[in-house]
């Protein structure tokens, strides 16, 4: 059902079909994608503009007028409100302002370390008691954190639904809304390497960042300038690969993990993704034109010369790859972290790199695995 | 001099007061110091910080907060305990009960929003350790006990999600689970796995693999239900206070709340 109910008297029924549908289209996967990565882009280079408060006002006007108008329609809104979504809203917000917050705050400082003047947070000589200066502030805090959660307490019911039955299936079966950017992942990716590997990587990376990062300058002030590269990866990953995925997921989701666009009906009963094709049958068939091997040589089983490209691929990119970009972009970097670091971090964000890569194969060639040993569970 | 104030210092002046509270009001330099000294959860912070460090716009109060939605769960999680049993004929009726007939049900609701709460307010808080470079050393020890922290805040929030027993609980943590099934050479999905082998016998199948450890059988069953039950009200919880204690600790040991250099 494309065609959504028209809402209420703002824009006349067709203009608004149309603007749903333009609306539905740019929040197919790609498209969402892109448009967050250009978002978080501008948002970066643009910060010292971006983040004046008359432009953030106007962000927060026009995306909350936007939300709500959304929700004049029915199958949004019955998406925004289910109860467990609801955390999904506050967080975008949350995010939002924070984000905000944390980049006002690092332009200042940076147009103030440009201009030789000291740090906002400079000073750090001076020093306050505790009681009552820091004690009351918490005290505030935590009056105004009681109160929202009483008021969230009150007016929202936690959900319950029917009695847990193990042979009716709900369609789709989502997991906690926190983790839904990994079931977003599977998608694109295997269970062993959406659901294990990658969050092993995820939690080994963020303890790795300080024994990393040997960057000495912005320690314990906020700034951009300053750590171009370290912010900029971390905000991808939490951003775009964490936060997006996670919104993503909750609201453009649908039966059978389907996509559908936000004011769309779901429909259980829409037909499934297309075919997806591995590199072997790319290799192979298309490229070469014959069939994909299926005998063994001397004693490399046949699954190894059949996956052979995307082995190739594969070394080059996390074995050959590293090497090369040490002598280029990340020279700089390089040098100041000496051998076991960097190649620490490399394969960490060679693998952050993967995730995108993948999905952008995906939806410009239906493109599945690099590698599929499928007798052993071992795609890639 | 009021009525009150004459109240006030005669309860002040008292030997209740002056046993609990071993300083005068604190107004002076002397008094404000013995304050945070003197009392167990206040000590938690030095006498005296950085001026920089106690701006609201600096910490967000992120992580102080998370640590209050903490307390707050482990409040109403013990009221919802003395309600709730793990098992499958009761634990769903438990929680409909609850709304229907207990008085205060509504401390479900605060138990479910605030774990909400609390895995949005430990993520800004690590984005606010992150922007504001607070990693750096000294205190890089101390971001690694914070994702250790993470872990265990959303492995909170999974294993709870299973225990109202409703469908939304029972599928969700089907989901999640089964990803267990595809760890390499441990699950028997995983990759690898059919290579564990002694003779033709698998010694990776169903019934023993990383999902059966997890759930204690081959689906959420009753196994599972207790088992989450167990991990959600005493051993997570024990560990995460554990660690927040490092934490905070740590936070003094490194020379208190970052500033510039
Ligand atoms: C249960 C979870 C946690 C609690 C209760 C907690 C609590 C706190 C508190 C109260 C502070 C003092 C300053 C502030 O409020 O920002 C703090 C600082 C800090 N936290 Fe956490 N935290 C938790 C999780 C984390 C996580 C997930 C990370 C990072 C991955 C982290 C890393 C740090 C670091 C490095 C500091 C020192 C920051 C500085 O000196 O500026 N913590 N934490």
């Amino acid at each position: 059902m494309t065609m959504a109910l028209p809402s209420g008297g703002l824009l006349a029924a067709s203009d608004s079909n149309a603007l749903k549908d333009f609306i539905n289209l740019i929040c197919e996967p790609h498209w969402f994608f892109i448009i967050s990565c250009a978002g978080l882009g501008v948002f970066l280079a643009g910060y010292r503009t971006l983040t004046k408060p008359a432009v953030a006002w106007i962000a927060l006007v026009v995306f909350t007028l936007a939300y709500v108008l959304s929700a004049l329609d029915p199958d949004f809104r019955s998406i925004i409100v289910k109860p467990d979504n609801v955390p999904i809203t506050i967080m975008m917000y949350l995010v939002g302002f924070f984000l905000w917050l944390a980049f006002r705050q690092a332009a200042v400082n940076d147009e103030k370390m440009a201009s030789g003047r000291p740090l906002t947070e400079a000073g750090s000589d001076d020093k306050v008691l505790v009681w009552p200066d820091l004690v009351y502030i918490e005290l505030i805090a935590l009056v105004f954190c009681t109160v929202a959660l009483m008021v969230w307490t009150v007016i929202l019911r936690a959900p319950l639904e029917q009695p847990a039955d193990p042979s009716v299936a709900p369609n789709p079966a989502k997991a906690p809304w926190y983790f839904l950017g990994l079931q977003e992942l599977l998608v694109y990716f295997d269970p062993w390497i959406a659901g294990v590997l990658l969050p092993g990587l995820i939690v080994v990376g963020l303890i790795a960042i300080p024994y990393m990062d040997k960057n000495p300058r912005g320690n314990g002030y906020y700034t951009f300038v300053e750590r171009r590269f370290a912010i900029t990866t971390f905000m991808v990953g939490f951003v775009i690969l964490w936060v997006v995925l996670i919104v993503f997921g909750t609201f453009l989701r649908g039966p059978n993990w389907n996509f559908f666009g936000p004011y769309e009906y779901w429909d259980p009963h829409r037909p499934a993704a297309l075919v997806n094709i591995n590199l072997a049958q790319i290799f192979w068939v298309q490229m070469l034109g014959r069939g994909i091997p299926t005998e063994g040589f001397a004693f490399i089983p046949h699954y190894v010369i059949r996956e052979l490209p995307g082995i190739v691929i594969l070394v080059f990119y996390f074995l050959v790859l590293p090497g090369i970009l040490r002598r280029t972009v990340f020279n700089r970097m390089g040098n100041q972290m000496g051998a076991v670091r960097y190649h620490l971090m490399a394969q960490l964000f060679l693998w952050m790199a993967f995730v995108p890569i993948k999905m952008v194969l995906r939806w410009t060639l239906n493109f599945k695995y690099f590698v599929a040993i499928t007798e052993f569970f071992l795609n890639f | 001099m009021s009525v009150f104030d004459r109240f006030g210092n005669w309860v002040r002046g008292g030997q209740v007061w002056g046993s609990v509270f071993r300083h005068g009001v604190p107004r002076d330099r002397r008094t404000r110091a013995m304050a945070i000294l003197s009392n167990v959860f206040l000590h938690l912070h030095p006498v005296a910080i950085r001026k920089s460090g106690i701006r609201l716009s600096f910490t967000w109060c992120m992580g102080g907060l998370t640590f209050f939605l903490f307390l707050i769960e482990v409040v109403t999680g013990v009221l919802l305990m003395f309600y709730y049993r793990p098992t499958v004929e009761y634990a769903y009726f438990d929680i409909e009960g609850l709304r229907a007939h207990v008085t205060l049900g509504l401390l479900r609701e605060m138990h479910r929003w605030g774990a909400h709460a609390m895995v949005i307010a430990i993520w800004l808080h690590m984005l606010r350790v992150f922007l504001t470079g607070s990693y750096k050393p000294p205190r890089e020890f101390n971001w690694s006990i914070g994702v250790i922290l993470l872990v265990l805040t959303l492995l909170l929030s999974f294993t709870g999600y299973l225990l109202p027993w409703d469908q939304l609980a029972m599928w969700a943590i089907t989901v999640g689970s089964n990803m267990a099934r595809a760890t390499p050479l441990l699950g028997h999905e995983g990759p690898l796995a059919s290579l564990v082998m002694v003779g033709d016998v698998p010694l990776v199948h169903a019934g023993d693999d990383a999902r059966f450890g997890l759930l204690a059988g081959t689906f959420v069953g009753p196994n599972a239900l207790l088992r989450f039950y167990v991990l959600h009200c005493v051993f997570i919880p024990v560990v995460a206070t554990i660690l927040i204690a490092v934490h905070f600790w740590r936070i003094r040991k490194d020379g208190g709340v970052s500033g510039p250099l």
